[in-house]
């Protein structure tokens, strides 16, 4: 076994653009169910609208990047008040089921065959970064940059500044939103909406706000994500969705950095796994074959994922104390 | 003590002859025919009820007698079948919950909402009204706040102390214990400086010494101008402090009156004691060295 490659690329993992896009959107969910209390289970559905609705913008409607990332957000917002509206109102488990369906369907119509010119159906959609101008506006000359598992060309350096200042922004928003009287309301229905409304507080307006908030960080983290592959239905499925929620409980869902941190580590574990298993089955050490020893890391994610819920609900960096009163 | 109290009683709030819908001198809360069903059971059914202005009102009534569902109806958490109330003049009926709080009428649960994973101090913060670092865009710049936030904190010190809650100011709500949790809920009401508080059982629960401040607290928000109506099983508080006492059976107002001779009215104990009539209500209630001795 080539325990240095593995250990490289592990390491390498700690830091890419798909990583910040996995943070940007699991922050999103902190938003909603970790301090508002909103069962989101369309996350992935969020990221689809950022990455499609910028992608378009520049492929078909011809703006240039700044442009169409904006519109990505946009589109957050309408997909937000699209299913914040009819939903808010009930109790959560309606906005659950909300939610997961209506990112199964957007998924579905950016798949479908019958609106290929605008979304590329099935082979997704690319070229936008350099159309749009994102490639050119990268402010680093050509070279190599870094050091060890951690070197970079010009070009990816510029979609790892892009994508950390995203995150750094966000987080600090986060941060900002949730120490205020604001975030203090919020918290509180996420507790118990009938008493914060007892007290003469819009619960709608805040819950609205809320997922509005959640949902342009996940978009954002589409837009990322975009900015270093292509934009392909087949990434925004709902075990996205499911990892994502990994992460967020790995971290804590009620912290600011948890999240980050979570899904660091979430990624990055499965960065490891990827490397490992298929080594140890080729080394006999796992009696599966290579591809089944790749499936397998899916099986871990699903216990681990468990694990966390049973034995740590509050996630690595949460307050203790919290889940000593867990209902 | 109770002297003392007597004196503070408030009197003549009616107009003519104390009987079910009688005609307030300055009402604050004006109920017509308010009706309310679930399935076939009329659970409210309130043909006409004034709830005097700057006044301690009680309203009891057995178990299941409708007057949490009324609660509910008059605060927006529940919808009536048919009728109208109103508030301070203003038209009630079809306004939902949180703008009807807004407006200054206020009310706690019979099962206490704490706010769990708040600090008690986050609790009470939060009942306070128009907060400007509440807006969103006002919240990321806590210079807009800041000393507003830090007001609301002595004010809710002051009230924590008054409510014996001081010392648990950064715990979690949830760490409380059933009667805390019901200080707690009504100190958090009184942060929204209300003009009619309304308190469902606000004693439940709460050991009888501190009982004893808290009804001395309830007196002082008269004082202080608030209107109170409170719904409870314990007729030692409700003879202590209330000025006024509405009795509801199976959802109907069967009696009101001031609080010594209401007790007296063969259709409150007809509603209590139902087929045990021979039995004292004083019994019934569980107060009965305070019903006969006060009852001479
Ligand atoms: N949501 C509901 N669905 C069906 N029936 C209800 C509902 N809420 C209340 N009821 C019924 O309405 C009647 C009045 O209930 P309510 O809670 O108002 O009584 P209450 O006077 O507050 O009694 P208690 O003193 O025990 O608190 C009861 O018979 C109850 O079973
Ligand atoms: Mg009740």
């Amino acid at each position: 076994m080539d325990w240095g490659s593995i250990l490289n690329n592990t390491l390498a993992g700690l830091l890419t653009p798909t990583i910040l896009a996995f943070a940007l959107a699991t922050l999103g969910l902190a938003m909603h169910f970790g301090f508002a209390g909103l069962l989101n289970f369309g996350i992935a559905g969020f990221m689809a609208v950022g990455a499609y609705g910028y992608a378009i913008s520049v492929l078909t409607f011809g703006l240039p990047w700044w442009a169409g990332m904006i519109m990505g957000v946009a589109a957050s917002v309408v997909f937000a008040l699209i299913m914040g509206i009819p939903t808010l109102r009930l109790r959560g488990d309606y906005l659950a089921i909300v939610t997961i369906a209506a990112a199964e369907i957007l998924r579905l119509l950016f798949l479908t065959t019958a609106f290929e010119p605008v979304t590329g159906s099935a082979d997704g959609l690319f070229g936008y970064n350099n159309s749009g101008g994102f490639a050119d506006a990268n402010p680093f000359p050509p070279g190599d940059y870094g050091w060890g598992p951690w070197t970079y060309n010009e070009q990816t350096l510029w979609m790892l500044v892009f994508g950390l200042t995203v995150l750094a922004v966000a987080t600090l928003l986060l941060w900002a939103l949730m120490r205020s009287p604001w975030g203090r309301v919020v918290k509180g229905i996420r507790e118990d909406e009938d008493a914060v409304r007892a007290l003469g507080k819009n619960v709608f307006a805040y819950k609205m706000q809320a997922l509005i908030i959640g949902g342009i960080f996940g978009a954002l983290g589409g837009i990322v994500l975009a900015t270093s592959t292509n934009v392909s239905p087949g990434v925004y499925v709902t075990s996205l969705t499911f990892f994502l929620w990994t992460a967020l409980l790995l971290g804590g869902a009620a912290t600011i950095f948890g999240p980050v941190l979570g899904s660091i580590i979430f990624w990055v574990l499965q960065a490891f796994l990827t490397n490992i298993l298929p080594a140890l089955a080729e080394s006999g050490i796992l009696p599966v074959s290579g591809i089944q020893a790749a499936t397998l890391r899916y099986v871990l994610v699903g216990i681990g994922l468990m694990l966390i819920v049973i034995y740590r609900p509050q996630g690595i960096f949460g307050d203790k104390r919290e889940m000593t009163f867990v209902k | 003590m109770s002297s003392n109290s007597e004196s503070q009683k408030s009197t003549g709030l009616h107009i003519g002859v104390a009987a079910p819908g009688v005609k307030k001198v300055d009402p604050i809360l004006v109920i017509d025919s308010v009706k309310k069903s679930f399935g076939g059971l009329t659970a409210v059914d309130v043909e006409h009820l004034e709830i005097p202005r700057g006044a301690i009102t009680a309203l009891i009534g057995p178990n299941g007698a409708g007057k949490t569902t009324l609660f509910n109806l008059l605060t927006g958490f529940d919808n009536p079948d048919t009728g109208a109330w109103s508030f301070e003049g203003k038209q009630l009926a079809g306004i939902s919950s949180f703008k009807v709080a807004k407006m200054g009428q206020v009310r706690t649960f019979q099962l206490t909402k704490a706010l769990s994973l708040l600090t008690v101090l986050e609790n009470m913060k939060l009942g306070a009204k128009n907060q400007t670092g509440e807006k969103l865009l006002n919240s990321l710049f806590p210079f807009l706040w800041r000393k507003q936030d830090n007001e609301l904190e002595v004010k809710a010190m002051e009230l924590l102390r008054r409510f014996k809650l001081d010392a648990k100011k950064d715990d979690f709500a949830a760490s409380l214990s059933g009667g805390q949790r019901k200080l707690l809920e009504m100190a958090r009401a009184l942060m929204t400086d209300p003009v009619l508080v309304m308190l469902d059982e606000p004693m439940a629960g709460v050991n009888p010494a501190l009982t004893q401040s808290l009804l001395e607290h309830v007196l002082n928000l008269k004082k202080e101008g608030m209107t109170v109506l409170f719904v409870e099983h314990d007729m030692h508080m409700v003879r202590h402090i209330a000025d006024w006492v509405i009795v509801m059976a199976e959802g109907k107002v069967v009696a009101e009156g001031a609080p010594d001779t209401v007790m007296k009215e063969q259709a409150v104990i007809d509603a209590y004691l139902g087929a045990h009539q021979d039995t004292d209500l004083g019994v019934v209630t569980g107060r009965i060295k305070v019903i006969s001795e006060e009852g001479k």
